[in-house]
């Protein structure tokens, strides 16, 4: 028999009058690197905080390698390590000694919370930081130095909320190096993002939330086939061209324009090349100049307008959180690569 | 117990590498206290002991809640941080996330309160009823740190962010002053007399002043300590069983 990483079978969580998870179902087998992607209100870091014995269901049950989150909290904290959305990392003690702390939380003696800490810091890259006091760290080594701390207790799950967010480009990258080279070295993680790229990259599974459901579900392949394609996006010189390259574009597809940033856009049916090669043809014909023109993935709003008809152009902010818990909403094509 | 030491410590690095913390909290006690001593203690008559030995008790006690609000503030930062949930989420007693905490503000209020002693006796202040009950004054105001860490957490606990923590805190302090601690409540007008005579503060810093003083506090204060700290660790007790059983409820659902 096969123990699931996590089961969760008919949560619900409601935080005032708005409900955060309605119902939830989701299995995670040992194995595999699951992402949750939805937008801010979604649920899935009320997901997460359950899962981490943080808070617990109204109603349902999560088993986290075959322990109740209520009736065995203890052993579900001990199968855990969580990394949430803030660096919860102390600035006043250096990144060893962060480290160093968890380990003897852990009930580790002290000479094997030092031995363990080492690990940690080498499994992370921080060798050359860790001495620091961690308040001297740059953001992506704060986020780190807290990924850091989630291994310590070598868990079976690694809960991350999004560990990404508000991270530049570069430190970004080298977090999503970090966390592949765990899931390659056999550690399970079930993480949060906004942003479908990260899934795409990180994960083999992507399970889509919304309004406390899981609305899809399958590898990234799978739900950016189910979202069309991508576009074909043209930036114009002039953005008073809209109009006209709008016109030109019209036998692809129905074109989207933004007349204000001089983009017009249409979905790929097919081959993404020939859209391309079709749009570059039907625009030099129109005498459209255009600065750039490109294959654009879907991003998670089109992954979403295909799922649901819905945009989440308007996202309610996620209700029951103070404020400062969760980033503010970020449009979701930021940082979505192109 | 290797889990709460290990909180402790950590929130005791915390207070040692924050400079703003302890220099100018520290900073902060002394210059009040030297400020009550020389510029308002000349126009406030305190009957029949001097001033210095009057004011300093009062002082000393109200310390112990300038030392709270750094309590509240930093409870809030750590649930703000998302600190607290990290702690939540480790295989640990929950009671050792507490108990870490109360350990190190305990640490902290000693080194404060150690630092206000020495600047009162540095401007004149004696004891007049022997180094025990001066001992057991010390005591007395580390009970009421004690006491007020649990109201201070639950402010944190409350509060959502270290500012508003720090804000809410504030309202304490009318409290202090409308209380024996600087000034003789005989000296309020009549209306603000009763509030100020039957409010924990008083009833701490009265408890206090009456070790200090010795035998003199009968003649002082009109009553001797046996009356006095009796009625400091009533409203002691009162306070922790209000408020120790709210911040856990509060911690606990989170």
């Amino acid at each position: 028999m096969t123990t699931m990483t996590m089961e969760a079978s008919g949560v619900s969580k409601r935080y005032g009058s708005v409900l955060a998870l309605d119902r939830l179902d989701l299995a995670i087998p040992a194995g595999q690197v699951t992402a949750l992607l939805g937008p801010n209100g979604a649920g899935k870091t009320t997901l997460v905080r359950l899962a981490a014995t943080l808070a617990r269901p109204d109603s349902g049950t999560i088993r986290i390698a075959g322990h109740d989150v209520g009736r065995s909290p203890r052993r579900v904290r001990a199968s855990i390590g969580l990394a949430g959305q803030t660096a919860a990392v102390e600035g006043a003690m250096s990144g060893r000694s962060n480290l160093r702390l968890v380990a003897r939380l852990y009930g580790l003696s002290r000479a094997e919370a030092a031995a363990r800490a080492d690990e940690v810091i080498a499994q992370l890259g921080l060798e050359e930081v860790a001495g620091r006091l961690a308040r001297t760290y740059s953001g992506g080594q704060r986020r780190r130095l807290d990924l850091g701390a989630s291994l310590v207790g070598r868990p079976r799950l690694l809960l991350l909320d999004e560990p990404t967010t508000g991270l530049d480009p570069r430190s970004r990258q080298e977090l999503w190096d970090a966390i592949r080279t765990l899931a390659r070295a056999g550690t399970d993680v079930l993480l949060t993002t906004q942003y479908l790229d990260e899934a795409d990259q990180l994960a083999s599974r992507v399970v889509i939330v919304d309004h406390g459901r899981v609305i899809a579900d399958g590898s990234p392949a799978e739900l950016k086939a189910r979202a069309g394609q991508g576009r074909v996006e043209a930036r114009l010189h002039r953005p008073g061209d809209a109009q006209q390259a709008a016109a030109a574009l019209h036998p692809l597809g129905p074109p989207s324009v933004d007349p204000v940033l001089g983009r017009v856009s249409v979905a790929v049916a097919g081959d993404g090349l020939d859209a391309l090669q079709r749009a570059a043809d039907a625009l030099r014909r129109a005498d459209v100049t255009v600065d750039d023109l490109g294959l654009r993935r879907p991003t998670l709003d089109e992954v979403f307008l295909a799922l649901t008809g819905d945009g989440v152009g308007a996202p309610v902010p996620e209700p029951g959180w103070e404020p400062g818990r969760e980033p503010g909403w970020e449009p979701a094509h930021e940082g979505v690569a192109r | 117990m290797t889990a709460t030491l290990g909180v402790a410590r950590r929130t005791l690095a915390n207070f040692a590498r924050t400079p703003q913390l302890i220099v100018v909290g520290s900073i902060q006690g002394a210059m009040f206290l030297l400020i009550f001593r020389y510029v308002f203690g000349g126009a406030i008559d305190a009957g029949a002991v001097s001033y210095l030995d009057f004011l300093v008790p009062g002082f000393i006690t109200t310390t112990v809640l300038f030392v709270g609000t750094a309590t509240a503030a930093g409870v809030a930062e750590d649930l703000d941080r998302g600190f607290i949930d990290r702690l939540r989420s480790l295989p640990i007693a929950r009671s050792s996330i507490v108990g870490g905490r109360v350990l190190a503000d305990e640490a902290m209020l000693v080194w404060n309160l150690s630092l206000t002693v020495a600047v009162g006796f540095a401007v004149g202040f004696r004891l007049h009823g022997g180094v025990t009950r001066g001992l057991a004054a010390f005591g007395l105001c580390l009970v009421f740190g004690f006491v007020f860490t649990w109201l201070f957490a639950f402010i944190g606990l409350v509060a959502g962010n270290a500012q508003a923590a720090q804000g809410m805190s504030l309202l304490v302090f009318p409290l202090t002053f409308v209380s024996s601690a600087y000034v003789p409540v005989d000296t309020m007008p009549g209306w603000l007399q009763p509030l100020a005579r039957n409010q924990p503060i008083t009833a701490m810093v009265d408890a206090v002043r009456a070790l200090s003083l010795g035998p003199q506090s009968a003649a002082v204060l009109g009553h001797d300590a046996a009356w006095y700290v009796p009625r400091a660790l009533g409203w002691s007790a009162l306070l922790l069983v209000v408020f120790a059983p709210l911040a856990v409820a509060r911690f606990r659902r989170l």
